[in-house]
Parts: structure tokens; sequence; C-alpha cells
């Protein structure tokens, strides 16, 4: 086996597909992420059926197949497409969806008609596109496009960038919007026709979306965005060229986009930052955090209502106060223990709280009675309209918030229902003699 | 009219061929409509590209083209695709765009490998078939009985596909309508635009495979698409709408067959020809929005200002 993949390797690796496969790589995951950030997705999709008929018209003016004059005819057609949806979009009610759609089909019936009336051979491998067929003219008509490409977008890098989060912005700045809008479509009829070769009009899409899209996920940068995107873009590739090899029943087009959607699954679910589980997580975290913050909260209000003489609070007292069963009370007190935020009496009768659960307890409590009474100081509210409010703010206030409020409020003692507000220095205390009592509570 | 369709289907086999391109579109015309006015019309190119694997699973089990497994495994692909697209836009930053693209090209590309994989060159399931559809053989399908007419088998289904999602716009035509327009008004009136919006993608799916056959996975779109964005530009009600688009399904149909009888060319691109000429028509002087028809209003609105 080890054999059989090496004698593959070593027959494969002096071919133009691979290297078709990089150009492929470059070109989409350049173009792709400013077509995913711009939402002009299926701009691409268009446009690659759209050139359908440019392709017939290249392979009739030039039936020895010339690689360039197919790839004028389809840049031509494709380019006079984006025009076509500009200009539906513009002079009707149609929306961009509706244009894109029209486009895309009535092009493309255009040319499965021309091509029926016709009988052209091998038309039909751009509709599905083909790695292995690539010749020495396609080659060097693909890496003059890649190298356009790749030149273009790295001089004009910043206004494209510009026009792509925000082309409100980019008017303003001075650029030349529409110039640079007719370069960028020119550009992704470039690639395209470029991707065509390898995965087929109706799957270039995959090629430019899929990447970028994947690269999105990953990264907040721009730059980082395109270097991933490339990445991604040559590995599935390249990949889904080597596999294809491995069965005839595979085609290069489909193999690749296939790669490519895997890795993009992967990616959905295990991003570090966008990913859906780490988004999941960190719901679920923010989500038992704030319970377990509810549940020191309803010990500290128990133990300042007995005028903090004793530091245990009883688990029937507790369930009372929070309105559960006694096993929700128990399974709360657990985490709380489990966070080294309290300790169990002896027999899970009652809870203390440690110094770390007491200092949280007294900042959400503190949080909780400055911003109400910020609310009825500053915001004029009426004392019995802040609790709700206060109840979600306590949690994600952070410690300069808190620490800008005081001073706005003038480092108030009492909140607007007349209850002290605990000061660091009283939480400071407050550990002190709970350490003592903790102590004789054992 | 029993009599017109047995003239019609015994004279000639061009008449059977409109017949079952009618059959095909008008159902696509009519759910079409719908679509442009939720804006939904990629929605409905992402649908037709994905019932590919649903079709070609469905066929691998049942090994019949006209067998009614093949509806219901578009459908599943059918909803599938929007269950994905809405997975990958709601839950992560990615928009509406780029999760149809990518949702689309992988189930696309997933039927193209299983064609191969599962099914092989045997049958007539490939990827012209994919691409451009076939009609011609609706003209020389063995023929049934029915209603005291001879049919061509191949064209009942079509026609049941057709029949029903006629009947189905018109009995749910208020709750339809309604949520396109306005959702939270159709939530608020106790109807259920989650369900209308999922009802409406699998009913897509079972009329996009039904013309699967005949037109193939991409110009299916045309059919989708420019027969409602034809009668968008010609009127401002939404009866006349869906009666314009029906009519855009007949005349394309009728007229589409005559062009690709003239040029010697595939039926089904013929056809979606024909729709765009009726578009580009409507484009010009459609009566609510056509180009040329605004551009005189507002000359004479100058001149009428002019003479004040």
């Amino acid at each position: 086996m080890t054999l059989d993949l090496a004698n593959h390797l070593a027959l494969t690796l002096g071919q133009k597909a691979p290297i078709a496969a990089i150009y492929v790589g470059i070109c989409c995951g350049l173009l792709g992420c400013f077509v995913v950030v711009r939402r002009v997705a299926l701009v691409g999709d268009a446009i690659s059926h759209a050139v359908f008929p440019g392709v017939v018209a290249g392979f009739i003016w030039s039936p020895e197949r010339n690689p360039w004059v197919i790839f004028l005819c389809a840049l031509v057609v494709g380019l006079f497409g984006v025009i076509v949806v500009r200009a539906i979009v513009s002079s009707t009610r149609l929306k961009s969806d509706a244009a894109l759609g029209i486009v895309l089909a009535s092009f493309f019936a255009f040319g499965v008609f021309w091509n029926s009336t016709q009988q052209l051979a091998g038309v039909k491998g751009f509709l599905f596109g083909d790695l292995t067929t690539i010749a020495d003219a396609d080659l060097w008509m693909m890496t003059a496009a890649t190298a356009v490409v790749t030149i273009l977008i790295f001089l004009f890098l910043r206004p494209f960038r510009v026009l792509s989060f925000d082309e409100g912005f980019a008017i303003g700045l001075g650029y030349p919007v529409k110039l640079l809008n007719a370069l960028f479509f020119g550009l992704l009829a470039f690639a395209v026709v470029v991707a065509m070769q390898a995965v087929g009009v109706i799957l270039v899409s995959a090629m430019l979306i899929t990447p970028a899209a994947t690269a999105y996920l990953l990264t907040d940068r721009i730059q980082k965005m395109m270097g991933l995107s490339v990445l991604i873009g040559i590995f599935a590739a390249v990949g889904g060229w080597w596999i294809s090899g491995l069965d005839n029943r595979f085609q290069t087009g489909p193999v690749i986009t296939l790669l490519g959607s895997m890795v993009f699954a992967l990616t959905y679910f295990f991003a570090p930052r966008h990913g859906v589980l780490a988004k999941f997580l960190r719901h679920a975290g923010r989500k038992s955090r704030v319970h377990r913050e509810n549940t020191l909260k309803s010990i500290y209000r128990v133990l300042e209502s007995d005028g903090f003489k004793v530091a245990g609070v009883g688990v029937e007292r507790l369930a009372e106060v929070r309105k559960l069963s006694l096993e929700e009370v128990l399974k709360d007190g657990k985490d709380l223990v489990s966070n080294d935020e309290a300790t169990w009496e002896e027999g899970k009768t009652a809870i203390y709280l440690t110094s770390s659960g007491w200092r949280r307890a007294a900042e959400i409590v503190r949080n909780h009675r400055l911003w109400e009474l910020y609310l009825t100081d500053q915001a004029d509210y009426a004392a019995d309209h802040v609790h709700d409010d206060a109840e979600k703010i306590e949690h994600v206030l952070g410690a300069d918030t808190v620490r800008k409020l005081e001073r706005d409020l003038d480092f108030p003692e009492f909140d607007p229902h007349g209850k002290p507000i605990p000061s660091l220095e009283a939480t400071l205390t407050m550990e002190k003699t709970t350490g003592k009592q903790e102590d004789t509570g054992y | 009219m029993n009599l017109v369709t047995t003239a019609m289907l015994n004279w000639n086999p061009w008449g059977m061929m409109m017949m079952m391109c009618f059959f095909v579109a008008l159902p696509c015309a009519l759910l079409g409509a719908y679509l442009i006015l939720r804006r939904m019309s990629l929605v409905g190119d992402a649908i037709s590209h994905s019932a590919l694997p649903g079709i070609v699973v469905a066929f691998a089990f049942v090994g019949d083209l006209s067998s009614p497994w093949l509806l219901a495994g578009a459908a599943i692909a059918g909803v599938l695709v929007t269950v994905l697209i809405e997975q990958i836009h709601r839950r992560t930053r990615i928009k509406q765009d780029s999760a149809i693209g990518i949702a689309f090209t992988s189930l696309f590309a997933l039927g193209l490998v299983l064609i191969r994989f599962l099914i092989g060159d045997k049958v007539h399931l490939d990827q012209d078939c994919v691409l451009e559809g076939d009609v011609s053989h609706v003209a020389y399908a063995k023929t049934v009985s029915l209603l005291g007419a001879d049919v061509p088998d191949a064209l009942i289904p079509a026609g049941i596909v057709a029949l029903t999602t006629v009947i189905l716009i018109t009995v749910f035509y208020r709750v339809l309508t309604l949520s396109s327009f306005d959702s939270g008004l159709a939530a608020s009136f106790g109807y259920k635009p989650g369900v209308v919006h999922y009802a409406l993608m699998a009913t897509l799916s079972v009329v996009v495979v039904a013309a699967f056959e005949a037109v193939g996975a991409i110009l299916v779109i045309a059919l989708l698409i420019l027969p409602g964005a034809t009668a968008y530009l010609c009127t401002h009600r939404l009866q006349l709408m869906l009666i314009l688009s029906a009519l855009h399904a007949l005349v394309s149909s009728i007229a589409g067959i005559y062009i690709s009888v003239h040029f010697n060319g595939k039926e089904s691109a013929g056809v979606v020809i024909a729709g765009t000429m009726l578009f580009i028509l409507a484009w010009l002087i459609g009566p609510a929005d056509g180009v040329l028809v605004k551009a005189t209003q507002r000359r004479k609105n100058t001149l009428d200002e002019a003479e004040i």
C-alpha cells in the first residue's frame, strides 16, 4: 500500500494538475474573502453560470480550443452578466436576488441552447471541470491570470478593504467607487474563469465561498483571513485532485468541493472563537456563572437580614428564600463548593461562604445596588422599577465601570431602598470575621 | 376541452412537449411568484441544485425514474438544504448569501459523486440530464388511456404535481400571502409563518424534482424566477401577478418549443429563452415597472410642469 502510494505520488507530482489546483486555491481564496465579507457571494455564483455562453462562443471561434480565446469570451460575457444584474436592480423594483437568478438562469440557458445547436465536443468539460485534462496552454493562461489577480489585489488592498466593509465610507474617503467596483467584479470574473477549469462552472462558487467562509470563522483580520483562505483553498483543490485519482469514478470538481465542505464543517463546529461548540460552551459557562452568582447573592441577603451574626445559612432557609426545592438548592450548593466559593457544614444542612465566595457575593450585591442607585439618581427611574434591570446588569459590570459608578454617585452608602451598599472595606472585614467563624463552625 | 387535448396529442409530438413544458412550468411559476415576494429567489436556486442527491439516493433504492419516492427524496433534500442554510447563518457570523453558497454546492457535489457510485452509467440519470433535462421522450413515450384520451404516461406525474400545486395555492392563498408580506401579522392572526416557510420549501422541492427530468437542475431556476419577475414588472396586484405568471409559463412553453424546433436546439433551453424574451419585453414596456413606460411617464410629467 505504501509503495503504491509512493508510486502514485511520484507519477503525479510531475503533472500539471497540482499546479493548476494551487492557482485555483490562490485566485479564489483571495477574492473569496472580499466576496464573503461584502455579502456578494451569489454574484460569484451568477457569474460562474453566466460565463457558459462565453465558453461556447470561445469554442466556436477557436476550434483548436485556444484557452486565451475562451478565457476572453468567458470574461466578456461574465462582465456583461454583472452589468445586466446591476441594470435590473437599478431600473426596476426587482431585488438583487431575483436579478441574479434571472441572469444566472437565462445566460446559462442561452449557452445550453447554443451548444445544443452546434453539438460542440468538449464544452461540457467546462461544466463540471476536470483538472486532469489541463494542457500546457491552459496552465500558462492560468499562471498569467493568477498573477494578475494576486498583484492587483495587493495593489488595491486598502481601497478594496474599505469598499468591502463600508461602501458609503469608501465614497466619503473619495475613492472612485464605480471604477473600483468594475475592477473588483472584473477580477471576480477572472477568478471564475480560472477555477472553471478545475471544478466546472457550477461548482466555482464552492471554491469562491467555502474557503473564505471557513477562514472568516477562524480570524477577525482580513490579511490573516486571506492567508488562511488561500491555504484552505489550496488544500481542498490539491487534496481533492489527489483523492479523485484514487478511483476513476471520482471527478475532480465534486471531490474538491466536498473536501472544502468538510473543512468548513469541522471549522463550523470546532473553530476556537466563532465555532458552534465554542459558542455553546461559552454560553453554558456564562449561564452557570450567573446562576452561581445569584445563589451567592441570596446567601448574602440572608446573612444580611440576620445582621451578619452567623456565617452559615441553613439549606432549608435558602430554599425558602430562593423559592426552590431542597434538591435544587443542594445542587446549587454543590456548584458553589466545587468552585471553592463555599463549604458545607457536616451533613450538608448549612452552607458557609469561603473568602472568595464572600468577595464575589459582596461584589454582586454592590453592583446591583449601585446600578439601582444610578438608575434612580441619574436616569430618573422610579425606585420600584430598577430591580429587574439591575438583576441583569449586575453580572456583567466590570471593575472599571463599578469604580466609575461609585465616583459618579459620590461613593454612596445606601441604595434607593435604604439597604447598605457593601463597600470594599466592609467586604474585607467581613472576610476576616467569617474566617474566624468558619474555623469555629467546623 | 377533452376533445382539444385528444386532438392535440394525436396530431403531433410537439403538442405533447408543449404540454409537458407547461405542466412543469406552471407550478414553478406560481411558487416562483411567492419566492420573488419573499426575496428568496436564490433559495429556489439552492433547492434546485440540492434536489440532486435526494433524487440519486431515492433512485438507487427504487431503480425507477418515475417513482414517487424520487419526489420524497428530493423534498427531504430540499428541506435539508434550507435547514443547513439556517444553521450556518443563524449560529455563526456567516451571512445568508455565503451560507446558501456553501450548502448548495456541497449537496450538489455530493449528488454528482453519488451518481457515479450508486448508479454508474447504466441509466438515463447522467450529467446531461442534470444540466439540461430532456422533454423529447414525452413524444415517444407509451400512452395510457385517461378519461377517454390517450395520454403519454410521462405527462401524468407532471400533471398531478401541477394540479396539486394549483389547488394548494388556491386553498392556502390567504395564509401564504399574509406570511409572505408580513410574517409578524400572520403570526398574530394565529398562523405559523415558520410552518408555512418549510411547507413552501418542501412543495418547492417536489415541484423542482418534477421539473428535473424535463429541464434539469439549473434551468429550473429560470422557470421559477422568470415568470414571477416578468409579472412583477407588469402589475402591482398579487392575484393578477399569479395569473400573469401562469400565462408566462404557457406562452414560453409554446414559443419555446417553436424556437427549439426552428433552430434545432434543446427544448428546455428554448423554453427558457422564450421566457427570457418575455422578461425583456416586460422590462421595457411592463405597465407597472417598464423602463420605457417610466421614461414616458417622466417626460409627460416634465411637459405638464412646463405648461403650468
